[in-house]
């Protein structure tokens, strides 16, 4: 799948989370405040039911979960593409 | 005789420790003696505004040493505190203040604008960041006149809940109840000062009276887990060993987290010395999982509602537990008596189900300006016709086991826990009749896979992202459905109610109505 697509369908499930924000605009989620822990417990729920993976604690670092290509590449990672 | 918490911290930490660091915030280091300071400053600008006594002063501060120095400026001035949730919704926190009816509200610079948008008078806002300023501009023998006049039935402090109307309810605690609680844990469970605690929870959640008074009393340092590390279990863990915490009373849902992604073998926390966990049911399994990797660990599951002062009943995990036995709420702590009672309010037999009932000086003084659902929850003791004398009941269903610990069975009516979130069904069903379209509502939940499922009538078609965002503005984010079920009529019993056992049926939930 072309990148701009794989962000796109990212960026679509996070706005299912939090509706009010872009994150297509936003390159540090974490740092910006745009996720909390009550996100982060939905995502990583979201994306391992979406993607048929399940992401270990090891992996659920803000390293990963900075912007739209760190959660892509974690998700390459486990052998799948957005 | 102790009638004031303050009195633990002035004939505790200040008597002797007044150098050590009592409060460790994101770099900061406070000493108890910055902490005195710094209330006692706090309690002569609030005195200027606020001079009649047993006032209710709401804080709305982020989880910081300033929000303590709010909190125990408030007890220093005669008056009660109630810590406010900075993310509660718009809507939410309206009705909240208007509840409470604050005179005074502390914040800071930063948080004013809400409550100014709020319409909060310029007079009624005080800015914490007075009272953080160097120097000693207070009146040591006025205030201690001011704080010895208070008695122990007074008001320390509301925290609120969930409540089924919309409006959170507000418990209102006594210095009496406090005490009752804290000597016991101090002598019961050994803490003695030599405590860095882990501060993972709200200061609006009653964890936060354990780890304060501990703080105040014995002198521990009290940890502010930064909120970024809640977020990622993994830095957590890192953040405890970093920092040498060996104390922490949490909630189990993170605990249960970090066992089940096995965390403690890539990240020990070997300086945990005492877990103490409350806040909703620990899942054996993932709790074996901790006693194993920290074996010289005390374990302690402490159970109760807000209304009993932090917890009525202990356990300290002592024994071996298989992974499929229930964890017990073990025992009633000192000077509380648990009553279980059947529906026709009689004790029930050793084995037999009933309702966890409360008795004793941990009984708080009621809901705040609520007088109905007071008279609902604090009742007149059913086997004492003689005197006045109120006892709480909870709503959990126990029973007592052959070893005669208090084992949960459930509850009587629809609230929850939810990542450690005490929720009333009935709020969330009330805000979803908010959202224009929405016909009729009905709220189950998942236990196992924690979920929160809204089945509503609607004529049109209403996406799950506008209801979502609807429910936003009334509710805080742990109360938001995670799964939508648009549904043409609910399913009825054939009194009419709305039949939710169906409905947990629906979403695999046998056990669960």
């Amino acid at each position: 799948m072309k990148p701009s697509t794989a962000a796109a369908t990212l960026a679509a499930l996070l706005q299912e989370i939090r509706p009010e924000h872009d994150f297509t605009a936003s390159r540090d989620f974490i740092g910006e405040g745009l996720l909390d822990s009550f996100d982060m417990i939905t995502l990583v729920a979201t994306l391992d039911k979406a993607y048929g993976i399940s992401i270990t604690g090891v992996d659920i670092v803000p390293e990963h979960f900075r912007n739209l290509d760190s959660i892509a590449a974690l998700l390459r990672k486990y052998t799948v593409a957005p | 005789m102790q009638i004031n918490v303050l009195e633990y911290f002035e004939r505790g930490a200040l008597a002797g420790q007044r150098a050590k660091a009592a409060v460790l915030d994101q770099g900061r280091s406070f000493t108890f003696d910055d902490m005195a300071r710094c209330a006692k400053n706090c309690a002569a600008l609030i005195l200027k505004i606020a001079s009649t006594r047993n006032l209710p002063i709401a804080v709305f501060l982020p989880k910081s040493a300033e929000t303590i120095v709010a909190d125990l400026g408030v007890l220093y001035s005669g008056h009660c505190y109630a810590n406010l949730d900075l993310k509660s919704p718009i809507e939410r926190l309206k009705a909240t203040l208007n509840n409470l009816g604050a005179d005074l509200i502390i914040t800071s610079a930063a948080h004013a604008p809400v409550l100014r948008s709020l319409g909060v008078p310029e007079n009624q806002i005080l800015l914490v960041e007075a009272a953080m300023q160097a120097g000693v501009r207070h009146d040591e023998a006025a205030l201690l006149e001011r704080w010895n006049a208070v008695v122990d039935t007074d008001p320390l402090c509301i925290i609120h809940t969930s409540g089924s109307t919309g409006t959170p309810k507000g418990v209102v605690l006594s210095h009496r109840n406090t005490i009752d609680f804290m000597d016991w844990v101090f002598e019961r469970l050994q803490l003695q000062g030599g405590e860095i605690i882990g501060s993972l929870s709200p200061f609006y959640f009653d964890i936060y009276t354990l780890e304060l008074y501990l703080c105040l009393a014995k002198g521990a340092t009290l940890v502010i887990i930064p909120e970024q590390c809640a977020v990622f279990p993994a830095k957590l863990l890192e953040f405890v060993a970093a920092q040498g915490i060996n104390f922490v009373f949490w909630v189990p849902t993170i605990m249960v987290n970090i066992a089940n992604q096995d965390l403690l073998s890539a990240f020990p926390v070997p300086s945990l010395r005492k877990v103490f966990f409350a806040g909703e049911v620990f899942p054996t399994k993932p709790l074996n999982y901790w006693r194993r990797h920290l074996p010289a660990a005390m374990f302690v599951n402490l159970y109760g509602p807000i209304e009993i002062s932090v917890d009525c009943t202990y356990f300290v995990v002592d024994r071996d537990l298989a992974d499929d036995e229930k964890l017990p709420i073990g025992f009633p702590c000192r000077n509380t008596d648990i009553l279980i009672l059947n529906e026709q309010n009689q004790p029930v037999k050793s084995g037999e189900p009933g309702e966890l009932c409360v008795r004793g000086s941990s009984i708080a003084l009621g809901y705040w300006n609520n007088p109905e659902r007071t008279a609902q929850a604090f009742v007149q003791n059913p086997l004492n016709p003689h005197y006045p004398e109120l006892i709480y009941r909870t709503g959990d269903i126990v029973y007592r086991n052959v070893r005669d610990e208090i084992m949960i069975v459930g509850r009587k009516d629809f609230q929850i826990k939810h990542l450690g979130y005490r929720i009333d069904l009935g709020e969330i069903e009330h805000a979803a009749l908010q959202v224009t379209g929405i016909d009729n509502a009905c709220v189950v939940y998942g236990r196992d896979k924690k979920e929160i499922t809204l089945f509503f009538e609607s004529a049109e078609d209403l996406s799950a992202g506008m209801i979502r965002r609807r429910l936003a503005e009334f509710l805080p984010k742990y109360m938001l459905p995670t799964t939508l079920h648009h549904i043409d009529q609910l399913p009825r019993n054939p009194n009419g109610k709305i039949d939710r056992h169906r409905l947990a049926l629906r979403i695999g939930e046998a056990d669960e109505a």
